[in-house]
């Protein structure tokens, strides 16, 4: 999936993440802030690139402002970020 | 039929879907439903989030027993159809109608159900469905919202709403709500579904929300709707049959199964008379009490 144009999810309250997503330079750049980084930093890192390949996008800038959101949480707000991309709707089976 | 039809609903507790915060750990106040809301909690706006934070939710958080309904959008709205595959492929145990008027909505949503069920490979007839009344016209065709599918498995007064119709407002009395209340309970036990009471939202009034609550008790209803996990023990206190209850419960299905074979029809039990009309209500109060986890 390609990303049309850039576009948001998510909040900056507790237990959320706000994602936020534009066209990259040809690889997936990812820009991770948490207040649990170096606890969690690479279990974030993973939850984020695990969803974007299921997704199919190879090409973006993403920013994930992480206030100590589940690994659901952090899915379901990459996904809406990348669908509100695209203005698509989630296919709901093939994210499960 | 779907065994959840008739499971105990004393609370049904409302939460935004949008939230991380509340979907994560509902389950821990232990209310008998939860209601993720997609609905009016939810901005025009935040509509498409809301379906991703609950899929993901229902996909993988352990509600560990909660039910887990899903209020949609209107049917007025662009959003239901996928409010349904949402909360169908997520895996929710039921869906609520709002602003239910008549029985070709339920059909209407029961359809895009079946649908989802199997595009998304789940169990036909696992979803069920409960429709929620919030106009004159709903009430007055209460009767037939509740027969309306074999999925329905009860009818909820959305009081907000539906005083707005009335032209009248919340009193904190209950005196606008009565007619209601009452048209919707016997609706539902004439159609064999449950009722459910709308939200007290005075949460700093909670001896009011206790005299409520027991006031729909009397009146036959099945659990409430509520806002606050601080309401959930009020109203499991009011619903769950004391020892009390119980033990002369207990008495009355021994005594009657006993006077039965003896061809006696009147009796006494702790100096009540008692015939078989008490039978299925004091089984009911050991069902619920079983249900409660208290028997």
């Amino acid at each position: 999936m390609k990303i049309q144009k850039p576009a948001m999810a998510g909040t900056l309250e507790s237990s959320d993440c706000q994602v936020t997503v534009e066209k990259g330079q040809g690889t997936v750049e990812l820009e991770l802030s948490s207040s649990v980084i170096n606890q969690y930093g690479e279990q974030i890192r993973r939850v984020i690139q695990e969803t974007l390949t299921k997704l199919e996008v190879e090409d973006v800038k993403i920013v994930v402002v992480d206030k100590g959101a589940l690994d659901c949480t952090i899915r379901a707000r990459v996904e809406c970020a990348v669908y509100r991309a695209n203005e698509e709707t989630g296919p709901w089976r093939e994210l499960a | 039929m779907n065994q959840n039809k008739k499971r105990l609903r004393r609370t049904m507790m409302f939460l935004n879907a949008q939230k991380p915060g509340l979907i994560k750990d509902a389950y821990i106040y232990q209310p008998d439903s939860i209601m993720f809301d997609l609905e009016d909690a939810v901005a025009e706006n935040q509509k498409d989030a809301a379906r991703y934070s609950l899929y993901h939710g229902l996909k993988t958080i352990d509600y560990r027993g909660c039910e887990k309904i899903v209020r949609i959008n209107g049917l007025d709205t662009p959003y239901w159809r996928e409010d349904v595959r949402c909360a169908v492929a997520g895996g929710c145990d039921g869906i609520r109608v709002p602003k239910t008027e008549s029985a070709s909505q339920i059909k209407l949503v029961e359809g895009e159900i079946v649908k989802a069920e199997r595009a998304y490979e789940v169990e036909a007839g696992k979803v069920l469905i409960m429709a929620a009344v919030e106009s004159a016209r709903g009430v007055m065709k209460a009767m037939d919202v509740c027969e309306a599918s074999e999925r329905m498995f009860g009818i909820a007064l959305s009081g907000g709403d539906y005083t707005r119709d009335l032209q009248t407002h919340i009193t904190g009395t209950g005196v606008e709500l009565m007619g209601a209340r009452q048209q919707l309970i016997i609706a539902a036990r004439a159609a064999k579904v449950q009722c459910f009471d709308t939200v007290y939202t005075d949460l700093d009034n909670m001896e009011g929300f206790r005299k409520e609550v027991e006031t729909i008790h009397l009146m036959g209803f099945d659990g409430k709707s509520i806002v606050n996990p601080r309401q959930i023990r009020v109203v499991h206190d009011i619903f769950t049959p004391s020892p009390k209850d119980i033990s002369f419960s207990e008495k009355v299905v021994r005594e009657i199964d006993e006077k039965k074979e003896k061809g006696i029809g009147v009796f006494t039990v702790d100096g009540k008379m008692i015939d078989i009309a008490f039978y299925d209500g004091a089984k009911r109060i050991l069902d619920m009490a079983k249900a409660s986890g208290v028997y």
